[in-house]
């Protein structure tokens, strides 16, 4: 048989897959049903790597709606500052959400997000969430509070702030708590400086990879977002959580994507996700919903502490950015390459 | 054949046993029955997901591409290294030797320097409309990089063996160059074509690291099976996990005795 | 699996033919479309690595290959891919012997089995292993980010080189010499290191060559189970993957060159021993 007579029915073959291969809907999870329509509106979400359990309830419940009727979305989750980079790199975008405000606000620059995306009814935010400290189930090493962590032997693990946002976020809380909310950037200099070089021994990428990372045993307490603990919890991972009086605020921003192909139904996702039903499925898995009314309801879960401050409290992130996190002149840059861990921009 | 003592034979024996049961027995029977621990039907539930059967429908039209066209020219290539005179031979073997040597991180990072965004490529593609990193293009090129050794190492050893005298007499008879290779090559080294395909093939299946690197794990449209291995891993979906991994070690054991079955230096007894 | 590079003394050997292009034989176009094909599918790729890890110039390669952390990187990589490929060169052909010289019920199945490293995929291994010798190990071994993890894991994927690379050559092994050293007296142990380990050291080497190989440039596996400590369990290839990861793509090339090299250097070093050995 000549070869290409043998070739041809792989060929054949080959196409055949591609085209079921690309067909219908993504979600991954048993419970949640998927819409899985062939040949129609193909949305593709890009977010950072915690938020995938709640994403698999709400793109197929958004798909059963009017608005999103047709639609089928690819959905693409690590670590925040990875996949922004992705994005700038060519990674197809209708709808992005990351765990730091400046991984969106590097899409402006490229044109891919429009300069006014946070100009929306909850200022561009689709959930917030706290920094909180992640223990072993009975907290055997008995962390409290933020001077805990220097204690002689704790080993505390907190992502790369140069590719997770969730790092950025666990820094800039402690470097506020110490700093009297921005008042004494030494004080707050120093505390970031001894917990990276004396406690923290490794940085994995994202907050997920930290997570599991600590999960298997690795380090006695875990900086990590409320969210990612409560999940954690309910996935049935041995581990408390306990919130310091001073912690930050995390906001989480969304947005869709100027070169999306349908910003029709991009747009009709984003409201979805602000919506009643969706931020109920976010508060279920511990991210607080930004919908007044939702997180009022839910208020049990998500207690309030004492201290909490903001990242406009601290300055913003504009100023943070470049005083902190520069890759050439920021101070925290600074601390990480004395220590040897990689930074980027 | 050389008596061993009595004891020693044991000896080796036990220690032989003991090392593939710590590094290797124990392990797979672990995952063998973590995965069927919460019964079968929650496996089926968990590989018939839409991102499971999207990612194993990917896994298999990657390797249907990647392993036929190294097969080809595999065989292509053997018969070219055993076959003819020409100055950097020894050059071409080392080449096909090389994806042996490169780590899988290195191969998806060389994928995205040369067609990445800012690869050499990048504007190009970008103009034509063209995707390759984050996309099905991206892996199919990854895939056949790593498999590409496999079919020509099986084939050349073949090749050697068998000689050429039978090649050579049908040339002198008139035989055309593909009437020899259909007529004659091609059936004396089957068996070492399978064996390579075999071997591609299970490597194609199981390729994570340069997958990782290029092909921006969009469910539902880049991500393989072993990138949704380590997903539902990292979501603390274990028993997702593990379903997924057990759907892999099946193909793998298929492919095991496939391996078996069909090694040209079997074992007489 | 076959030996990796084919020594040219053999290819050579076989009737060499003094016209370069024969009837019958494939000719310079076939030539022409392997070439093309290996270098668009390996070669292009490659050169752009070695071209970007250069776009700096050389001091931005030396500074990324000089960081500490690559260094420590290196190092322990290639510490631990010699340790485990010198392990396997020992209980490789010892596996191998028993699997050829010995008979014991279930060793079809035990033979089939050994090349299951090789067909199961590196993160399936990788989860595997972290269950059962990591936290919360059912056998009580918690050896998860440590050292001995990672030569562990990399034990795993490396075991079926060697093994099939010495049975096939013991199957063949023609045993009149042995027989005849014993019935001159010699013990076990002479008759296999002057007799039988001489006949084999090509097929050892040839499959330590593919286990370093594959030690030096393994990820999957190790990414899960080692925690990839800077300075201490993280090997090149994930320093690698952070570096492009943390965008440094410049560094993640470069450092990516030195590891090329020194497995290449390596592997030299390897076939070099062999001829010397074969002497």
């Amino acid at each position: 048989m000549a070869l290409s007579r043998r070739l041809a029915p792989v060929a054949l073959l080959a196409l055949v897959l591609a085209v079921l291969a690309g067909c219908g809907g993504a979600s991954d999870s048993i419970s949640g049903t998927d819409a899985g329509t062939t040949g129609g509106t193909s949305l593709s979400l890009v977010a950072y790597s915690t938020p995938q359990v709640v994403y698999d309830e709400v793109v197929p419940a958004f798909e059963k709606t009017p608005e999103g009727k047709g639609t089928s979305f690819k959905t693409s989750f690590g670590a925040s500052g990875e996949q922004s980079r992705a994005v700038e790199a060519g990674l197809p975008a209708d709808v992005v959400s990351f765990s730091i405000e400046p991984d969106i606000t590097r899409l402006v620059k490229d044109g891919i997000v429009a300069p006014d995306w946070a100009s929306t009814p909850t200022k561009g935010l689709v959930n917030t969430s706290l920094v909180t400290f992640v223990v072993r189930k009975g907290n055997p090493k008995n962390i409290h509070t933020w001077q805990d962590l220097l204690k002689s032997g704790v080993q505390v693990l907190t992502p790369n702030p140069f590719s997770s946002g969730s790092a950025k976020w666990n820094l800039l809380a402690a470097y506020g708590q110490a700093s009297g909310k921005g008042k004494n950037p030494q004080a707050g200099l120093a505390y970031v400086k001894e917990l990276l070089t004396q406690h923290v021994k490794v940085q994995d990428k994202s907050a997920r990879d930290a997570l599991q990372s600590f999960v298997n045993g690795n380090g006695d307490v875990l900086l990590s977002y409320e969210s990612e603990a409560i999940t954690a919890q309910k996935k049935g991972q041995k581990v408390d959580y306990v919130t310091p009086s001073d912690t930050i605020r995390i906001d989480i921003p969304i947005a869709v994507t100027k070169t999306s192909k349908h910003p029709v139904q991009a747009k009709a996702f984003l409201a979805y996700a602000l919506s009643a039903p969706a931020q109920q499925v976010f508060a279920n898995w511990g991210y607080r919903p930004i919908n007044k009314g939702i997180l009022l309801a839910n208020a049990s879960t998500f207690p309030v502490p004492s201290g909490l401050f903001t990242i406009d409290q601290l300055g913003g992130w504009t100023k943070l950015n470049a005083e902190l996190f520069d890759v050439d002149k920021g101070s925290i840059a600074k601390i990480e390459n004395d220590a040897g861990v990689s930074t980027s921009k | 054949m050389m008596t061993t003592r009595r004891s020693t034979k044991y000896g080796l024996r036990f220690i032989a046993l003991a090392y593939l049961a710590i590094l290797l027995f124990v392990p797979v029977g672990l995952i063998l029955y973590r995965t069927l621990e919460p019964g079968l039907n929650h496996v089926w539930q968990e590989i018939t997901t839409p991102a499971a059967v999207h990612a194993f429908w990917l896994t298999i039209e990657v390797t249907l591409i990647a392993v036929p066209l190294n097969t080809v020219l595999g065989i292509l290539a053997a018969l070219v290294l055993t076959r003819s005179n020409f100055r950097g031979k020894a050059l071409m073997d080392t080449v096909i030797d090389l994806p042996f040597a490169i780590s899988p991180i290195v191969v998806g990072l060389s994928l995205i320097f040369v067609y990445g965004q800012t690869g050499w490529f990048g504007s190009d593609l970008a103009d034509a409309g063209i995707q390759v990193i984050f996309s099905v293009p991206g892996i199919v090129l990854a895939t056949i990089f790593v498999t590409l050794p496999f079919v020509v190492r099986e084939v050349v050893p073949v090749l050697i063996e068998v000689g050429d005298e039978q090649e050579q007499a049908a040339a002198t008879l008139g035989a055309s160059r593909w009437q020899t290779f259909r007529r004659i090559t091609l059936p004396s080294i089957r068996w070492g074509v399978a064996y390579g395909v075999v071997l591609s093939t299970a490597r194609a299946i199981g390729e994570f690291g340069a997958v990782s690197v290029v092909s921006g794990k969009i469910s539902g449209q880049t991500e393989t099976m072993t990138l949704l291995v380590e997903k539902r891993y990292g979501n603390f979906n274990v028993s997702g996990a593990y379903a997924a991994s057990a759907l892999l070690a099946v193909i793998a054991l298929i492919t095991l005795l496939g391996m078996t079955v069909l090694n040209p230096r079997k074992d007489p007894s | 699996m076959s030996t990796p590079s084919i020594s040219f003394a053999r290819l050579g050997r076989r009737k060499p033919s003094t016209k370069a292009y024969v009837a019958g034989r494939p000719g310079p176009l076939a030539v022409g479309v392997v070439m093309l094909w290996l270098s668009v599918i390996v070669l292009l790729p490659l050169s752009a690595v070695v071209v970007k890890s250069l776009d700096g110039g050389v001091g931005e390669f030396w500074d990324a290959v000089s960081n500490p952390q690559a260094v420590a990187a290196l190092k322990f990589t290639l510490i631990v891919s010699l340790i485990v490929t010198a392990v396997n060169a020992v209980i490789g052909t010892l596996i191998a012997w028993v699997l050829v010289r010995d008979d014991f019920p279930g060793k079809r199945l035990v033979n089939a089995l050994i090349d299951l490293p090789f067909a199961l995929p590196t993160i399936v291994a990788g989860i595997t292993l972290l269950a059962l010798y990591g936290h919360g190990s059912p056998v009580g071994i918690d050896i998860a980010f440590t050292q001995a993890a990672v030569a562990f894991a990399l034990l795993f994927v490396t075991l079926p080189f060697v093994v099939r690379s010495v049975q096939p050559v013991l199957i063949e092994l023609d045993t009149d010499m042995e027989e005849a050293a014993a019935s001159l007296g010699a013990n076990g142990r002479t008759i296999f290191r002057r007799i039988v380990l001489p006949n084999l050291s090509p097929a050892i080497l040839g499959g330590c060559a593919l286990a370093f190989a594959r030690a030096v440039g393994e990820f999957g596996s190790i990414v899960l189970i080692s925690g990839n400590i800077p300075f201490h369990t993280q090997v090149a290839s994930v320093y690698v993957y952070k570096q492009l990861e943390s965008d440094s793509p410049i560094s993640a090339a470069a450092v990516s060159v030195v590891l090329l090299l020194l497995s290449l250097a390596v592997l030299l070093g390897i076939r070099l021993l062999g001829r010397f050995t074969s002497r």
